[in-house]
């Protein structure tokens, strides 16, 4: 198996991170920054689970063996493979990445709500979400405060 | 094992992934927010389709009903502010994120090379306590679902600690953008939604169906995949369909903001309290054995889920039950408090922008 095949996984998470950082750096616009950052951390949730998945594995959920279903996933299976890397004869993906991305993501939408929750407030105090008007707008607001000499 | 072998399930990966990309590349490039905002949504169930590929069943289900559907909620009620566009950016100030990116992104791809193979089983990362969780959690708590038995019993603090911080999101949200409208402004005018009788009608079918479906995610969270999380934002969910066909005032008279913010606090009020109890009958912070004295314990009818020849641990069955429901009512009032906060307050600034 080629390189490429067994690290492609790697290769998309890498992109759409940089997806996310280059919108992030790239535009002005705190909501378009803000969906950059959201890009940015799914990206880490797809590397954690690719390095969760056991192949020829099935979700985390424990079945038994004889079943119906335990016996339709171990039949494309070599069984020493079973025997060496599956528990009580199913072969499962690793769970424990699957519980820290769970919350990860309910946390990123509570954070990307207060985020945005402040570009809310910035577009009130002056009236636009755009990085560069905003910094020119208080560029004046600092020199109308200066004291003229 | 040299690698992950070809089959339908390597043939799905790789198309779903390509499809990541190709949104992303998207994303980048449109001004349109909307666009980006939409886009972002079939980022989220495109990947929720490749999470179920790779077996993270869970986390599928919540990137599912998250991505897609709260933050999708959240970023429309917060663009209603934004000019529909962001500002062209100039190209040369593209070059330097640009050549960042690519530098930085070149350097990861090298390192990427160190990792373990796709699917690989004896990768470190699935070969030590990932395997351990496996082979012990029915022993330890009898519950199928592994993800479930980890995050809520084996992991309980962590999953408090993420629960807090949900609820600390609510209070920042609602310290900045305030529950919904204030009163003292004249009530926003609300567009006629007459001709939207279809609409409504459906709303009405649909909105106790999603409740009910949220309930059956939460119970049945130790046996299949679901849990708090999931349950709570498609709980969330059913309020938030009713204020968007129904008008906000009307969602704010039949959940008011007073009983979302208590229900909010109410959710880490019961996970901590969990806790306590099991201090309190001699173990420790959330060791659910613990959670009933011998005595009520003993209460318990054998055949309470229907097979009494399998040993139960009772404490674990209802610790996870109990904390569950915490975190269901902290994620759902905390998002209600934050949909009510984007749109009451963008209400009131459009209306206060068009009065001059």
């Amino acid at each position: 198996m080629s390189w490429i095949a067994s690290h492609f996984n790697y290769v998309v998470v890498v992109i759409l991170m940089m997806a996310g950082l280059f919108i992030v750096f790239s535009s002005g616009n705190l909501i378009k920054r803000m969906i950059g950052l959201a890009m940015f951390q799914t990206s880490t949730g797809l590397f954690y689970i690719t390095l969760s998945k056991v192949s020829g594995g099935t979700a985390a959920i424990t079945l038994k063996a004889d079943s119906e279903t335990g016996r339709a996933l171990a039949a494309p299976l070599d069984p020493a493979y079973v025997e060496q890397f599956g528990v009580d004869g199913v072969v499962y993906s690793n769970p424990l990445p699957h519980v820290l991305i769970l919350t990860a993501i309910v946390v990123g939408v509570a954070t990307l709500a207060v985020g945005l929750a402040i570009a809310v407030r910035i577009r009130e105090a002056y009236g636009t979400v755009e990085a560069d008007e905003i910094n020119a707008l208080s560029r004046v607001t600092a020199e109308q405060a200066e004291p003229s000499p | 094992m040299s690698g992950p072998t070809i089959d339908a399930n390597f043939a799905l990966n790789i198309a779903l992934l390509l499809m990541l990309v190709a949104i992303a590349f998207a994303v980048v490039r449109t001004r349109s927010l909307l666009a980006a905002i939409l886009m972002m949504s079939v980022y989220s169930l495109a990947s929720a389709a490749w999470l179920m590929v790779a077996d993270a069943a869970d986390v599928a289900f919540t990137e599912a009903v998250v991505g897609a559907g709260a933050s999708t909620v959240i970023l429309l009620g917060a663009i209603l502010l934004a000019r529909g566009e962001a500002e062209r950016v100039n190209w040369k100030l593209m070059i330097a994120p640009g050549a960042l990116a690519v530098v930085v992104g070149a350097v990861l791809i090298y390192a990427a090379g160190g990792l373990p193979n796709y699917g690989d089983p004896a990768s470190p990362a699935n070969s030590h306590v990932g395997r351990a969780y496996l082979e012990q959690t029915y022993g330890d708590i009898g519950a199928p679902n592994v993800v479930t038995a980890v995050l809520a019993s084996y992991r309980g603090f962590d999953t408090l600690g993420e629960t807090v911080v949900i609820f600390a999101a609510c209070i920042g949200v609602a310290l900045m953008l305030g529950f919904g409208p204030r009163a003292t402004l004249a009530p926003p005018t609300e567009i006629p939604n007459d001709q939207h009788v279809v609409l409504r009608v459906v709303a009405k079918l649909l909105i106790p169906l999603i409740a009910l479906f949220a309930l059956y995610v939460q119970f049945h969270g130790d046996l299949g995949a679901g849990g708090g999380f999931q349950a709570g934002v498609i709980m969330a969910v059913a309020i938030i369909l009713h204020a968007l066909v129904f008008g906000l005032r009307a969602t704010m008279a039949a959940v008011p903001v007073r009983l979302a913010r208590t229900v909010a606090a109410l959710g880490v009020v019961v996970y901590a309290g969990v806790g306590v109890v099991c201090i309190i009958n001699g173990g420790g912070f959330l060791d659910y054995d613990y959670l009933f004295s011998p005595r009520i314990e003993a209460m318990i009818p054998a055949n309470l889920l229907g097979d009494p020849s399998h040993e139960h641990h009772w404490g674990q069955h209802f610790g996870i039950l109990f904390i569950e429901i915490g975190v269901l009512l902290t994620v759902s009032a905390t998002i209600v408090t934050m949909f009510y906060g984007f749109a009451g307050r963008t209400l009131e600034t459009i209306e206060a922008e068009r009065r001059g």
